[in-house]
């Protein structure tokens, strides 16, 4: 098992990417409420969210301590500890993993961010392939109209604010996503994900991303039974 | 002089001029260490050099995240060796390198080397360790007090202290109780550091002798690097 190699788990892995306001967590969550009603056991997890990591990320950030390679290190401890706990456990026993990103977002925002880009292959080898990387493209319009509609200004760090590229928040958000996606398109080449147009209404694309889906999913055990939906997230 | 790293290097970190030293103490808990970075601050200190100390997990950053994780009960080998690479790195680029940049001589208690022996006597790939902890910059000097595991464990308990749980390897599984299992796990990081220290140019020091005999071996090899006249008697070296 490794991060180009596929694992022999009997569970299946489905992952979405994209730079910030690709549309990727709207179609996730929409994705597993439909395999809750189709009776598949699912498990989610995502990014940065390890409680093991969450007093020194939030320290970090708040006292201004990061660095390229901290920051990335950090995110690759989480990372290591929730591919242990939360997405190894849940494979192995046979059931569907949904993560909104996975490694790849290390290997285009810390290379934007001056790490090695072999330093970074190396630092998530220990994480597993997924069965199915669902990559949402949209151009950088697109994404800075979706998240300066939404919230008041980008974050500090999703901004890139710590690149020094703009002391405006919204022009460093378009220039540092600019730098993600191409650096996303050429991940999205080297590690073969499946490229979705993001540009497209929800329904399409939520189509399009059930019809990837179900071969993935042939043979999996379900549940028998549609479920409740009682916690959608 | 000109620093380096071991692989990948520190993006954007500059290391083209740093008149200071990076020394390295690595040996097991219990070997005294501590001890002789002590004695070794205060010695060079006297003689006018600008010493400043490190030690692993004394991060601003990560110090009290790793202290959490280690009182939880799950914090497996890869998560332990990428959360003490980030301890590593906060403080190689916010500690050591400034230090280094203004003229001081870092004493480093532990660096990477541990990190990486712990990991691989763990079962981590040893090329997957080394090129993690490419970052790293590399010390002038490595100091290795090597130690007899039994000799160790006598030592720790004849003070009235007790076998640390991670000292022990207790998470590695390797034993049904404390002692054999501290046997077995600082059999095992001895056996990787004697390996590491062909590879890397440790000085290795036998530690199984007294704290004099030790400190005065050290004393003599930072003396030969920095300034032999440090050997001399007080009053001669102003002479």
């Amino acid at each position: 098992m490794s991060i180009r190699e596929s694992h022999k788990y009997p569970g299946r892995l489905i992952v979405v990417e994209g730079i910030d306001g690709s549309g990727k967590s709207t179609q996730l969550s929409l994705l597993q409420t439909f395999l809750l009603s189709e009776g598949y056991d699912v498990s989610f997890t995502e990014w940065n969210s390890s409680p093991l990591v969450k007093s020194t990320t939030k320290r970090g950030k708040k006292r201004n301590l990061f660095t390229p390679t901290t920051f990335s290190l950090i995110h690759a401890t989480d990372f290591a500890d929730r591919h242990e706990r939360s997405i190894l456990p849940p494979l192995q026993t046979g059931m569907v993993v949904l993560a909104d990103r996975w490694a790849y977002t290390a290997f285009a925002r810390d290379a934007v961010r001056g790490c090695d880009p072999d330093w970074l292959r190396n630092l998530y080898e220990f994480g597993t392939r997924p069965d199915l990387t669902l990559y949402f493209r949209v151009d950088i319009d697109t994404s800075v109209a979706r998240i300066t509609g939404g919230r008041i200004q980008p974050k500090y760090h999703e901004a890139g604010m710590d690149l020094g590229l703009s002391s405006d928040p919204i022009t460093s958000f378009r220039l540092f996503q600019t730098k993600v996606l191409g650096e996303y398109d050429r991940i999205a080449a080297e590690f073969a994900l499946t490229v979705i147009d993001g540009q497209r209404s929800i329904v399409e694309q939520q189509r399009e991303v059930r019809k990837l889906v179900k071969p993935v999913l042939k043979g999996l055990r379900r549940a028998g039974l549609a479920r409740p939906q009682l916690e959608p997230r | 002089m000109e620093s380096r790293f071991y692989s990948s290097g520190l993006p954007k970190a500059d290391v083209s001029s740093l008149p200071g030293h990076l020394i390295v103490i690595e040996g097991a808990d219990g070997v005294g260490r501590t001890t002789h970075i002590e004695l070794l601050q205060g010695w060079l200190e006297g003689h006018g050099f600008a010493v400043a100390s490190t030690g692993l997990t004394r991060s601003a950053l990560t110090s009290r995240g790793i202290t959490e994780a280690k009182e939880g009960h799950s914090f497996d080998r890869t998560t332990m060796a990428l959360f003490y690479a980030t301890d590593l790195a906060d403080r190689i680029e916010n500690e050591i390198i400034p230090a280094l940049r203004s003229g001081f001589i870092v004493l480093s208690d532990r660096y990477v080397y541990t990190t990486m022996t712990r990991g691989a006597v763990r079962g981590l790939d040893h090329d997957w360790l080394a090129k993690l902890y490419g970052f790293a910059l590399v010390p002038e000097r490595v100091f290795f007090l090597r130690l007899d595991p039994d000799e160790l464990i006598r030592r720790t308990l004849r003070r009235g202290g007790e076998l640390d749980y991670w000292e022990s390897g207790r998470d590695a599984g390797l034993a049904p109780d404390l002692y054999t299992s501290f046997r077995k796990y600082q059999t095992l990081l001895l056996e990787e550091f004697d390996r590491m220290a062909e590879r890397y140019g440790f000085t290795v020091i036998d530690a199984s002798r007294g704290v004099e005999e030790v400190q005065a071996e050290l004393r003599r090899e930072l003396a030969a690097m920095l300034d032999p006249s440090l050997l001399a008697p007080m009053g001669d070296a102003t002479d």
